[in-house]
C-alpha cells in the first residue's frame, strides 16, 4: 500500500523562469553576478507552499467585509462604528459586498482574481475565550473536543513519517514548517513533538556546541532534557540551510515599513525563493481584540481597526507582488484566520466584544477568485448577545486547502481532520490533477480500518531489536502498550481491540531503535 | 507525552521528614527563588525545613523602595520637572505619553532589580506568579502610575488572601483600563473583565467549571459603573453608570440572583456579593491549587495527583478562607514536593534562567547611588528577557505565558529553535564577555566566585561542586572526568597541575600569565556548564 505523499509537478523546473527576465534589461538591476544568480535560481520542484497568517485577538469580520445589501441594518447595529457607505471599497462583479476602506491592496488582489473571501466561517457552539477558540482553530477540533495536536502538525506527521528521526534527508533537506517569531504554535504541534521550527532572524543563528551527552534519566527531568537536546540538534541541523537560502536572495520587491506583518512575509518570500522545500510558513499579527476605540471618534474610517486592516492588506499585497517578482507566486497559497469574529452589536466604548463567525481570506496566484457564501444576516433588533452564525465550518477551508492545494488524498485527509468536510472551490481547477507522487521514506506502520469501531490491525516493519508499539489517546496519554519485545527483522501484524475506548482521535506509535513513527486513528 | 512515572509512585501531602541535606535545601530554594546563592544554601541548610518555611512565608518583610527617576525627560512635551533625578515618580500623576513610556520602562528595570536583590523569601516568585495569573500588559495600561499601583497590589498580597486580592484587582485602576472595566456601563456592558474573572482568574476551565455565557453577561452588569481618576491615581464608582436591574446567574452558581442596588455603595455591595458567589464554588480552590502546582512542581497533573494532592490542598485552601500561606506551607513541605521524581523537571523560565545565573554566580552590580548605571544594566536584562519571550510587565495576553497553561508542552514553550540559541548566547555573553554600561561591566568573575566553594584547589571537587550547584540534572562521572581534563588540566593527567596553578593564583595574583590561565580555564568551564541542556532545568 503506497500512499500519495510527496507531490511534484510533471513540468520541469526550467519552464518556470520568471517572465520579467525577458521583459527587463539586466543592466537596470545588475549589481554584479549576485542578482543574475538570484534570477537563475531554480524555482524548486514546484512543491506547494502554504502560508498561514494568524490575526490574533479576534478580527471584526463585519467591519472587514461589509454587507452592502444589509446596509441599513448594519448601521443600526453599529451606530458608533459603522463604515460610511461611500468609503466602502467595491469588489469587481459584486455589488452586495465591499471591503473596509483601508484594504486597497486586498481590493486590488480581489479584482485580479487573486483573492477568495469565504463568508461567515466558524463552527457549531462557538467558544468566546481567546485561548480556547485559538486552540479550536489550530487543532481543528469540535467546540467541546480537546486535541493537543495541530491540524498542520498532523498533516506533516502523516506526510513525513518518523520526523525528526531520519531528517533531514534527500526528500526533505529543510525544516518541514517554519514559524516566523519566537513562539511555537499549536497549529504545528504533531501528535508527539513540534513539527515546525521557530526563527526570528534567518541570517543569524547562535552557534550551539555539540556536547557530550550523559544518558537522560527515565524521569520527568529526563523527558524535559531529551526535548531540549532534540531542539538543540534540530537548530544545528537546519540553521545552515536557512542561512544559505536567506543569503541567496539579494533583491526583493519593496515592502511597507513599520509593518511587522510585512517584515515577516518578506522573510517568507526570501526563504521560498532561496530554495527551501519547507511546506508551511506561519506568521502572525496581533491587536485585533478591539473592545474599545476600534474606530476614531468622529471618523469611523480610521482608528485602531483601520490601521490593523491597512497593515494586513498592504503586507499581503506587497508579499504577492514580491512573489511574482521572484517568480515563485505559482507555488504559494496563503490564508488568514482569527480565533473569532466579533459581536454584531457594537458596545458603548466604540468597540466590539468577542463574537463568532468571520470571513478569512485565501490569496495567491492560483486562487479561484471570488466569494463563497452570502452576506451575514443582521437582525432588525440586534441584541447584545447576537452573533453571526457560521455558513462554513472552518475545517472545510482546511480540507479544501489540504486536498486541492497540498494534494492530500482522501484517506489521509480523514486522518488529519478526523472527519469529512465540504470541499470549497478555493483554488483553480486542476491544481492537483497534473501531479504525480514521488518517492518517500518508507512507511513502517500501517493501521486499518481507519476510522475504526472495534478492532484494528496494526502492521509494522522492524529492523530488529527492541520494538515497542503503544496506543496513545488524543491528549498523548498512554492507553496501552500493544507490543514490547526483542524481535528479528521483519514485518509483523497484531490486532488491537479498541471497543472499550471512547470515540475520538488516538495515535499508534512505533518505536524501533532510533526510528519512531506515529499514525493517527479515529475511533467512531 | 506518555507518563513516565513508575506505577508504584504514590503522591502524598504528608510532611517531608526525610534527610535535610544540600540537595533537599537546594531543591526548595531553586523552586522558590530565581537561582540559589551558596550563602543562602548554607543558611537554609542550618535552619532546617520548618524554620526555612517560616522565613519563606514571612509576609512582614519590608516593602522595597519604589522605582525612581533615572531617565531623561527633557524631550517630553510636559517634562516632569518637579521630580528630581533619583526621586520616585510613582505618586506623581502625568498625562504625558513620553513620560509614561519612560516610567513604564523604569518600572520594568526596577522589577528586575528586585528579583536580583531578592532575600530568602517567596515574595519575588509569588509576585511573578500573580503577574502571570492576573496577566496585564503595560503597553495597554499606558498610565505608569496605575501600572506601579497594580504591581504593588500583587507584591503586597503575594502571600496574602486570594479572595481579597481578587476583590481588589476588580477595581484596580490598571485592570479597569486593561480589561475595559472603565468603559463598562449600563447602556452597553463590556464583558471583557466579567469573562476573564471567571475563565482565567477564579474559576478556570477545568472539568468542574460550569459557568455559561449568561453568567458572563450577568457579571458584566454587576460590574458596571467603575471608572478611573488619573489625577488621583485611583478608581471610583459612578452610580449613574451602574445597571440597577437584578442579575440572575446559572445553576452553576446555585441560581444566585444579585438584586440590583442603587446609590454610592451599590458597586462595592454588588461586587461583594459577586465575589462571595464565585468563591462558594468548589472549583475556585481546585483551580488555583492546580495553578500553584504547575508553578512550583510540574505540569503533569495525573488523576492520582489530582486526588492525592490537588483535592486535599484545595480543601485546606477553603478551610483557611483562601489564605495562600497554609497552602504553600503544606505543598512546599510535603513528601511529594521533595520526591526525587519531581526534582530537576522544570524547564527554567527566562527569568529563572537569567536572574538565576546572575545570582548563583554572584555577579556584582553598582550601588544604589550610581542609579543611572544600575538601571541601565537592569534594562539590558529586561531586553534579554524580552528576546527570550518573557517580557515582564507585558505577557503575550490576558492568559499569561503559555508555559503555564498550554497543553501538551507547557514549559516546553520556552524552548524552541529560536529561543534556545538566544539563551545560550546571552549566558555566554555574561560569562565570557560581559555587558558594559556607563563604564561598569556586568560579567561573571569566575575566579572570585569559585573562591566561595569548599575546596577549589582540588579539580575533582571543583568540577563536582560546580555541576551540583549549576545543573538541574547530574551528568555522568566520565563526563565530569573529561571536563576536568579538558578545562582544568589543559589535557594533562595529573591533578596537581590545576592545584599548583590555583595556589599560585591565590598567592601571587600579580603573575599575569598564570592568573590569565586560571581565569580562562574557569570561565570556559562555567561557560561549558551553562551551555549544557542540563543547565536549562531546575
Amino acid at each position: 500500500m503506497k500512499r500519495r505523499r510527496f507531490i511534484k509537478s510533471v513540468a520541469p523546473a526550467g519552464v518556470m523562469l520568471p517572465s520579467f527576465v525577458q521583459g527587463m534589461g539586466f543592466k537596470a538591476f545588475d549589481t554584479g553576478h549576485t542578482f543574475l544568480n538570484q534570477v537563475l535560481l531554480p524555482t524548486g520542484d514546484n512543491d506547494r507552499v502554504l502560508v498561514i497568517v494568524q490575526l490574533n485577538g479576534g478580527n471584526d469580520g463585519l467591519n472587514t467585509v461589509i454587507p452592502i445589501d444589509n446596509y441599513s441594518k448594519y448601521i443600526n447595529a453599529r451606530k458608533n462604528i459603522f463604515i460610511d457607505e461611500s468609503k466602502i471599497l467595491k469588489l469587481r462583479g459584486h455589488e452586495r459586498v465591499g471591503l473596509h476602506p483601508a484594504m486597497t491592496g486586498m481590493q486590488q488582489l480581489f479584482n485580479e482574481d487573486k483573492l477568495h473571501i469565504v463568508q461567515s466561517v466558524g463552527y457549531a457552539q462557538p467558544n468566546f475565550s481567546h485561548f480556547r477558540a485559538t486552540d479550536i482553530w489550530m487543532s481543528a477540533s469540535d467546540s467541546k473536543q480537546v486535541l493537543n495536536s495541530g491540524w498542520l502538525g498532523r498533516f506533516l506527521d502523516e506526510a513525513y513519517p518518523g520526523f525528526p528521526a531520519g531528517y533531514p534527508n534527500v526528500n526533505m533537506p529543510d525544516p518541514l514548517a517554519i514559524q516566523i517569531g519566537s513562539v511555537a504554535s499549536l497549529t504545528l504541534q504533531g501528535p508527539i513533538q513540534p513539527m515546525g521550527m521557530s526563527i526570528s532572524n534567518p541570517s543569524s543563528f547562535y552557534n550551539l556546541v555539540n556536547n557530550i551527552e550523559s544518558p537522560a534519566p527515565n524521569t520527568l527531568a529526563g523527558m524535559e532534557l531529551s526535548f531540549i537536546r532534540e531542539t538543540s540538534r534540530q537548530t544545528q541541523k537546519f540553521s545552515e540551510v536557512i542561512k544559505a537560502a536567506n543569503a541567496k536572495v539579494i533583491v526583493q520587491n519593496p515592502y511597507p515599513t513599520g509593518n511587522t506583518l510585512a517584515d515577516q512575509l518578506k522573510i517568507v518570500a526570501r526563504l521560498i525563493k532561496g530554495g527551501l522545500k519547507t511546506k508551511i510558513y506561519m506568521v502572525n499579527y496581533g491587536g485585533f481584540d478591539t473592545h474599545a476605540n476600534q474606530v476614531e471618534s468622529g471618523n469611523n474610517g480610521s482608528g485602531t481597526h483601520a490601521r490593523l486592516l491597512g497593515n494586513v492588506s498592504s503586507a499581503i499585497k506587497a508579499f504577492m507582488d514580491d512573489l511574482v517578482y521572484l517568480g515563485v507566486d505559482d507555488r504559494v497559497l496563503g490564508m488568514t484566520f482569527s480565533e473569532f469574529g466579533r459581536r454584531i452589536l457594537s458596545n458603548a466604548s466604540r468597540g466590539t466584544d468577542h463574537g463568532a463567525a468571520a470571513p478569512p481570506f485565501v490569496f495567491g496566484t492560483r486562487v479561484q477568485g471570488g466569494i463563497s457564501g452570502s452576506n451575514p444576516v443582521i437582525p432588525t433588533n440586534v441584541g447584545v448577545g447576537d452573533n453571526i452564525p457560521f455558513q462554513y465550518d472552518f475545517r472545510s477551508v482546511y480540507a479544501s486547502i489540504l486536498s486541492n492545494w497540498l494534494c492530500v488524498d482522501d484517506r489521509m485527509l480523514n486522518t488529519v481532520l478526523l472527519k469529512n468536510f465540504q470541499n470549497l472551490p478555493l483554488t483553480k481547477l486542476g491544481t492537483c490533477s497534473v501531479l504525480k507522487p514521488v518517492g518517500d521514506p518508507e512507511n513502517l506502520l500501517v493501521v486499518y480500518p481507519n476510522p475504526f469501531h472495534k478492532s484494528i490491525v496494526i502492521q509494522f516493519k522492524t529492523i530488529g531489536g527492541h520494538t515497542l508499539l503503544q496506543v496513545l489517546d488524543g491528549a498523548g496519554r498512554l492507553v496501552k502498550i500493544v507490543y514490547d519485545k526483542e524481535v528479528a527483522e521483519g514485518t509483523y501484524r497484531i490486532d488491537f481491540d479498541g471497543g472499550h475506548l471512547p470515540p475520538g482521535i488516538y495515535y499508534v506509535r512505533l518505536q524501533n531503535q532510533i526510528i519512531q513513527q506515529v499514525k493517527s486513528i479515529l475511533k467512531v | 507525552m506518555e507518563n513516565v512515572r513508575p506505577l508504584q509512585w504514590a503522591p502524598s501531602l504528608q510532611a517531608y521528614t526525610g534527610q535535610w541535606d544540600d540537595s533537599t535545601a537546594r531543591h526548595l530554594l531553586r523552586r522558590t527563588h530565581f537561582g540559589v546563592k551558596l550563602a543562602e544554601l548554607k543558611t537554609v541548610k542550618e535552619l532546617g525545613l520548618t524554620a526555612t518555611l517560616d522565613i519563606l512565608l514571612d509576609d512582614q518583610l519590608a516593602q522595597p523602595s519604589p522605582p525612581i527617576k533615572e531617565y531623561n525627560s527633557t524631550n517630553a512635551a510636559l517634562p516632569d520637572v518637579l521630580i528630581s533625578a533619583g526621586q520616585t515618580w510613582v505618586n506623581d500623576p502625568t498625562a504625558d505619553g513620553t513620560i509614561n513610556s519612560l516610567r513604564r520602562a523604569s518600572f520594568k528595570k526596577w522589577w528586575v532589580g528586585q528579583m536580583l536583590n531578592q532575600q530568602i523569601s517567596l515574595r519575588e516568585k509569588m509576585t511573578l506568579f500573580w503577574h502571570n495569573h492576573f496577566a496585564t500588559e503595560s503597553v495597554d495600561i499606558g498610565n505608569a502610575q496605575f501600572l506601579f499601583k497594580h504591581h504593588s497590589l500583587l507584591r503586597k498580597n503575594a502571600l496574602g488572601n486570594f479572595k481579597n486580592l481578587v476583590k481588589e484587582i476588580t477595581t484596580d485602576p490598571a485592570m479597569l483600563v486593561y480589561l475595559n472595566g472603565q468603559n463598562n456601563n449600563k447602556t452597553a456592558p463590556d464583558e471583557n473583565f466579567a469573562r476573564e474573572i471567571q475563565e482565567l482568574f477564579v474559576i478556570g476551565k477545568g472539568k468542574g467549571a460550569g459557568f455559561n455565557e449568561a453568567d458572563v453577561k450577568a457579571a458584566a452588569r454587576v460590574l458596571t459603573g467603575w471608572r478611573n481618576n488619573a489625577a488621583e491615581i485611583k478608581s471610583f464608582f459612578d452610580p449613574n453608570r451602574h445597571d440597577v436591574n437584578d442579575k440572575q446567574f446559572s445553576e452553576f452558581y446555585k441560581s444566585k440572583k444579585i438584586v440590583g442596588k442603587t446609590g454610592a455603595d451599590a458597586g462595592s455591595n454588588e461586587l461583594d456579593e459577586l465575589i462571595s458567589m464565585l468563591f462558594e464554588t468548589d472549583e475556585v480552590a481546585l483551580y488555583l491549587c492546580r495553578r500553584i502546582y504547575v508553578w512550583f512542581i510540574h505540569y503533569q497533573i495525573t488523576p492520582e495527583i489530582e486526588e492525592a494532592i490537588i483535592v486535599p490542598l484545595a480543601q485546606v485552601f477553603r478551610q483557611n478562607n483562601y489564605e495562600i500561606k497554609p497552602v504553600l506551607r503544606l505543598l512546599l513541605g510535603s513528601q511529594h514536593f521533595f520526591d526525587v521524581m519531581n526534582r530537576g523537571c522544570q524547564i527554567k523560565s527566562p527569568v529563572d534562567m537569567l536572574i538565576g545565573m546572575l545570582r548563583e554566580t554572584e555577579v556584582k552590580f553598582p550601588a544604589d547611588s550610581q542609579f543611572t548605571i544600575q538601571y541601565g544594566l537592569w534594562n539590558q536584562l529586561v531586553n534579554y528577557l524580552t528576546n527570550m519571550q518573557q517580557n515582564i510587565g507585558d505577557p503575550p495576553d490576558v492568559s499569561g505565558w503559555k508555559a503555564y497553561y498550554q497543553e501538551p508542552g507547557y514549559y516546553k514553550f520556552w524552548i524552541n529553535t529560536d529561543t534556545l540559541p538566544k539563551r545560550i548566547q546571552y549566558l555566554d555573553t555574561l560569562v565570557a564577555v560581559g555587558y558594559t554600561f556607563g563604564g561598569f561591566k556586568m560579567v561573571v568573575d569566575g575566579p572570585s566566585w569559585i573562591k566561595l566553594f569548599q575546596n577549589p584547589s582540588d579539580p575533582n571537587s571543583l568540577v563536582e561542586a560546580l555541576c551540583v550547584h549549576l545543573l538541574g540534572v547530574d551528568i555522568s562521572a566520565s563526563h565530569k572526568a573529561q571536563l576536568k581534563t579538558d578545562f582544568l588540566l589543559a589535557g594533562q593527567t595529573q591533578d596537581y597541575y590545576w592545584t599548583d596553578a590555583w595556589e599560585l593564583f591565590l598567592g601571587t595574583p600579580s603573575n599575569m600569565a598564570n592568573t590569565k590561565h586560571v581565569s580562562t580555564a574557569i570561565t570556559n568551564l562555567i561557560k561549558y556548564l551553562v551551555d549544557l541542556p542540563e543547565y536549562q532545568l531546575c
